[in-house]
């Protein structure tokens, strides 16, 4: 059995260790909206956050995520909880970006991390960051813009955030772009507010 | 499409989740086929209703064409909704069902309005038509007394008004007027048409919630992936499924059923594995062990099948068009070109790969597939099932959303394979194709060769002009002896040349076919406009005119060409030929367009460079431009352009749209999509040998839409074909080096 903590519910998962994430949450959880693309970690399709940060979850083994916090595009939300109203995807929104659709939960999942680590990317911060996620219809224009007004968006709307810093109860949906990193089941809880710069050194520290 | 019936009173309503006293017009068959239909007469009605307004003035229409990112759930609906006079807020879209009272659903060929916007308009126009005639009765008042408008109608006289709701069960209790008789708005009345409207499906797919074939999940439901012969025409001789049958979760090894040549649209049989999971399923089919029988496609290798299709397009072929004489011509070496184009062969690689689900009950069969083709597919599965043509009722298709199809999912091979499975399982199957059988088991647009040859006049154009091709036709698909494309096929940026010439030869070629041709976004116009295409720009060169200069030349007047007049039976994308003329003038207008806006003859840096092309197909122009830079050996797009002539817009966001997506589609055709085939086998297996555009690699885009009242043309086909050959001509003029065999990455970094 592996627990994980999903859109900030404890859920345990009584499956093969080695079963990618993406399966789980499709086959198991019936979470549907983080897609297959190419099980091989090439496109970004079933890009999901861990612990806030991007992750492809057509080959994340279950077993390497226990006990983590994983978000998907059903629990993106804006710093108020409020589902599907994240900054990338008001902008998602408001720039048409979809087209079939398909692989734009990967693109908004990525996006959103992106965000979270800088708040104001850079057009080549961008291309790098999203480099990963494919769009076959081509919607790359309307990603970037996109991007860059929820950049915009985000960065008022985290100060705000933080100097209200209302947090969540217990059983709301945790947003995302607060998403602490060191979230579990356990302290699920206790939200803490988080500077994207702080974050973004967090991460850089973690990875040396 | 057939007459349209008031079906408000009938049984169904309920069932179909509408309210009592609804307002429901639906599509008649023609009365000898409702007969013989009036055992099964409530579902089908159950169906097929078209539009419905409820006494609360919510207003359901259905959208009978299929998405796959186009955006036709929002434009067939904006349609009707013009017509009918709807508060767009109150529009709610339904998908139908595969049902032949819909008329075509085929998806394809950019045709759902440019061949169907009267037919659409008129159902909307029926039920306003019904709405004015009610509130007429209860006012007692002439029908020209009143007036429909903006989910109301108003007495003129007066400006009382009764909404669509309540007037609902009033017009429900009329008979429909013949929908001929109904005149249709003017143009200069549109509200909805011509407007950005909120898309259909945006709201569900920016939360993720939008549902899609890959995701349709049912109780006791079996995942099933599938082994498929490695080559066209391959059968199992035997196979072990011992080893995958220990997999925790998997199910079942069954074999599907061996076929043959013609493949059609059939499945390509294989071995597959049934799970509880899709995870197990993967798992359990590493563990087959399966012995082939290859067949004889096994000896193609499609390097050396493109250089003998380069020999034949340097000989003569077969005339499909010619007017005055090339061949009594003697050519100055001076001023000819000839050249030879190649394009390998491309796969559609959507972001979904195919997926369908079917559960079968004793003789009801019910299906969920995102399908370009909803009643080809319930024809094939009825024929797979036994059933005769009036039994089809048995079957239910369900449409889903499409991630992608690009004409891929016209093909129903995948959902007869759920079915399949789900008769021989006894149990609900969702058949789930991994990418490497995407990528490996297409519908490939073909492997090609075209061939140029033309003279410079001394009036800065050309004649004596040969045009050549030759690939595996589609028709092969139905036919194995099938060797030279269809007429309907060689309309395609071929046979239908504009240019001004006295001398002209166009001829195909007899091809034999290896792995199974289909149709990818703007199938054979993909190599004859990359052929034209740069062909032009070498004319130009050629000639030291700007490329712009010589597509005028070489248009010549404004006139309306009729390819008929060179003997070929031209199709016109089953288009009138009056209503959509060949027309230099907005050819011409176009170029000069796109050229002024690009400014594509400004001076640029070292090492940079522009290029244009132009290709009229599916009923629209569209031209492109771009600017590209070569710097040690690697091709850099900077910038890109489309210009498009579509007729009447619907719906200018997702024409941009296609237009962005079009770029995007020919920048991975040009510079790096390549399908390489040895032993009969793919070669490419996910995206990082079969690689697709990414974000880094798209450019500043910008897309002109030319305003016009000409009949509505294609949009999700046109904008690709001038694409590719306007980065190549870029990269000419940037490097002085010509790419004439795509894709541009055997030569450059890109």
């Amino acid at each position: 059995m592996i627990k994980i903590t999903l859109n900030n519910k404890p859920v345990e998962l009584d499956v093969d260790p080695q079963m990618p994430l993406l399966y789980a949450l499709r086959d198991e959880l019936k979470l549907t909206g983080t897609k297959f693309g190419c099980g091989a970690g090439q496109c970004g399709a079933c890009t999901v956050h861990v612990n806030g940060q991007a992750m492809r979850s057509c080959v994340t083994p279950v077993s390497a995520i226990a006990e983590q916090a994983i978000t998907t595009i059903e629990g993106l939300a804006d710093h108020n909880g409020k589902l599907g109203e994240s900054a990338v995807q008001v902008a998602w929104r408001e720039f048409k970006v979809p087209q079939c659709g398909y692989c734009q939960s990967g693109q908004m999942m990525s996006a959103a991390a992106l965000l979270q680590a800088i708040p104001q990317p850079t057009d080549e911060q961008i291309i790098e960051h999203m480099q990963g996620n494919i769009c076959r219809c081509g919607t790359y224009k309307r990603i970037k813009a996109a991007i860059k007004s929820a950049a915009t968006h985000s960065s008022a709307s985290s100060l705000s955030a933080s100097h209200s810093a209302t947090a969540n109860s217990a059983d709301s949906t945790l947003p995302v772009s607060t998403s602490p990193s060191n979230l579990s089941s356990s302290n699920k809880g206790a939200v803490e507010i988080f500077d994207a710069r702080q974050l973004a050194s967090k991460k850089q520290g973690a990875a040396s | 499409m057939n007459a349209i019936e008031n079906v408000s009173r009938r049984g169904f309503l309920k069932v179909a989740g509408i309210s009592t006293g609804a307002f429901v017009l639906g599509i008649s068959l023609p009365v000898a086929t409702a007969q013989a239909k009036s055992s099964t007469g409530a579902l089908r009605h159950e169906l097929n209703f078209f539009v419905s307004i409820a006494s609360d003035s919510m207003v359901t229409l259905v959208c009978h064409r299929s998405e796959m990112g186009q955006g036709i759930r929002t434009s067939v609906p904006q349609i009707i909704a013009e017509e009918l006079e709807a508060d767009w807020h109150k529009v709610t879209v339904v998908q139908a069902k595969a049902d032949e009272k819909y008329g075509s659903q085929g998806t394809a060929g950019s045709a759902s309005i440019r061949n169907h916007f009267t037919s659409i308009r008129q159902i909307g126009a029926v039920a306003r038509d019904m709405l004015e005639q009610a509130a007429a009765n209860i006012w007692q008042v002439p029908r020209s007394a009143v007036k429909a408008h903006k989910h109301y109608v108003v007495h003129s006289a007066t400006g009382e008004k009764i909404s669509f709701g309540e007037l609902a069960s009033h017009a429900a209790k009329l008979t429909p007027p013949d929908r001929k008789t109904i005149k249709l708005k003017a143009n200069s009345d549109f509200s909805l048409i011509g407007k950005d409207v909120k898309l259909t499906d945006l709201d569900d797919i920016v939360a993720g919630k939008a549902q899609y074939a890959q995701d349709i999940q049912l109780p006791d439901m079996l995942i099933a992936t599938i082994v498929r012969p490695p080559v066209v025409g391959g059968k199992v001789i035997s196979f072990d499924a011992s080893a995958a049958l220990k997999i925790k979760g998997v199910v079942d090894v069954i074999a599907l059923k061996p076929r043959s040549i013609p493949v059609a649209i059939n499945p390509l049989g294989g071995v597959a594995v049934l799970a509880n999971n899709t995870w197990a399923a993967i798992e359990g089919r590493k563990k087959l062990k399966i012995k082939w029988q290859l067949g004889d496609k096994q000896n193609h290798n499609s390097n050396e099948f493109s250089k003998q299709l380069v020999k034949q397009v340097n000989q003569q072929g077969e005339t499909v068009a010619s007017k005055g004489d090339v061949y009594n011509h003697q050519y100055n070496e001076n001023n000819t070109i000839a050249a030879t184009y190649t394009v390998p062969y491309i796969h559609h690689a959507p972001m979904e790969t195919p997926a369908a689900t079917a559960v079968i009950n004793g003789k009801k069969c019910t299906i969920w597939a995102g399908t370009q083709n909803p009643q080809w597919a319930k024809g094939t599965v009825a024929r797979e099932l036994g059933l005769d043509k009036d039994e089809q009722d048995n079957i239910e298709l369900n449409v889903t959303l499409m991630g992608g199809a690009f004409g891929r999912k016209s093909k129903a091979d995948f959902i007869v394979e759920a079915v399949e499975l789900a008769k021989a399982s006894k149990r609900p199957v969702k058949v789930i194709w991994s990418r490497e059988d995407d990528i490996q088991h297409g519908y490939y647009h073909s492997i090609s060769a075209n061939y140029c040859k033309a003279e410079l006049t001394a009036n800065g154009s050309a004649d004596h002009w040969i045009s050549r091709n030759a690939y595996p036709p589609i028709g092969w698909l139905w036919n194995a002896e099938a060797k030279v494309p269809s007429d309907s096929q060689l309309a395609l940026g071929f046979g239908d040349i504009p240019f001004a010439l006295n001398n002209l030869s166009i001829e195909k070629h007899a091809v034999d076919s290896f792995v199974r041709p289909g149709w990818v976004r703007s199938v054979a116009c993909i190599n004859n406009g990359f052929a034209l295409g740069s062909f032009v720009d070498e004319l130009a060169v050629k000639a030291k005119l700007p490329t712009r200069q010589m597509w005028l030349n070489l248009l010549g007047a404004d006139r309306h060409v009729d390819p008929n007049d060179n003997g070929f039976n031209y199709s016109n994308y089953n288009l009138d030929l009056t209503a959509h003329p060949i027309d230099t003038k907005r050819m011409k207008d176009l170029i000069n367009l796109i050229s002024d806006k690009a400014k594509v003859e400004q001076k640029l840096p070292k090492n940079q460079g522009w290029g244009i092309s132009f290709l009229r197909s599916f009923g629209s122009f569209v031209a492109a431009a771009t600017k590209v830079e070569v710097v040690n050996n690697k091709v850099t797009v900077l910038e890109m352009h489309t210009a498009v002539d579509c007729g009447i817009v619907i719906t200018p966001d997702r024409v941009k749209a296609q237009m962005e997506g079009a770029m995007v589609f020919g920048l991975s055709i040009a510079l790096m999509g390549e399908i390489s085939v040895k032993d009969g086998q793919v070669q490419q297996s996910n995206f990082h040998d079969y690689p697709v555009a990414r974000i880094g690699q798209v450019p500043e885009m910008h897309v002109h839409i030319v305003e016009s009242d000409a009949p509505p043309g294609g949009i999700g086909e046109p904008g690709v074909p001038p694409v590719a050959p306007s980065i190549t001509n870029a990269i000419y003029h940037a490097s002085k080096t010509r790419i004439r065999d795509l894709p541009v990455s055997k030569v450059f970094t890109v």
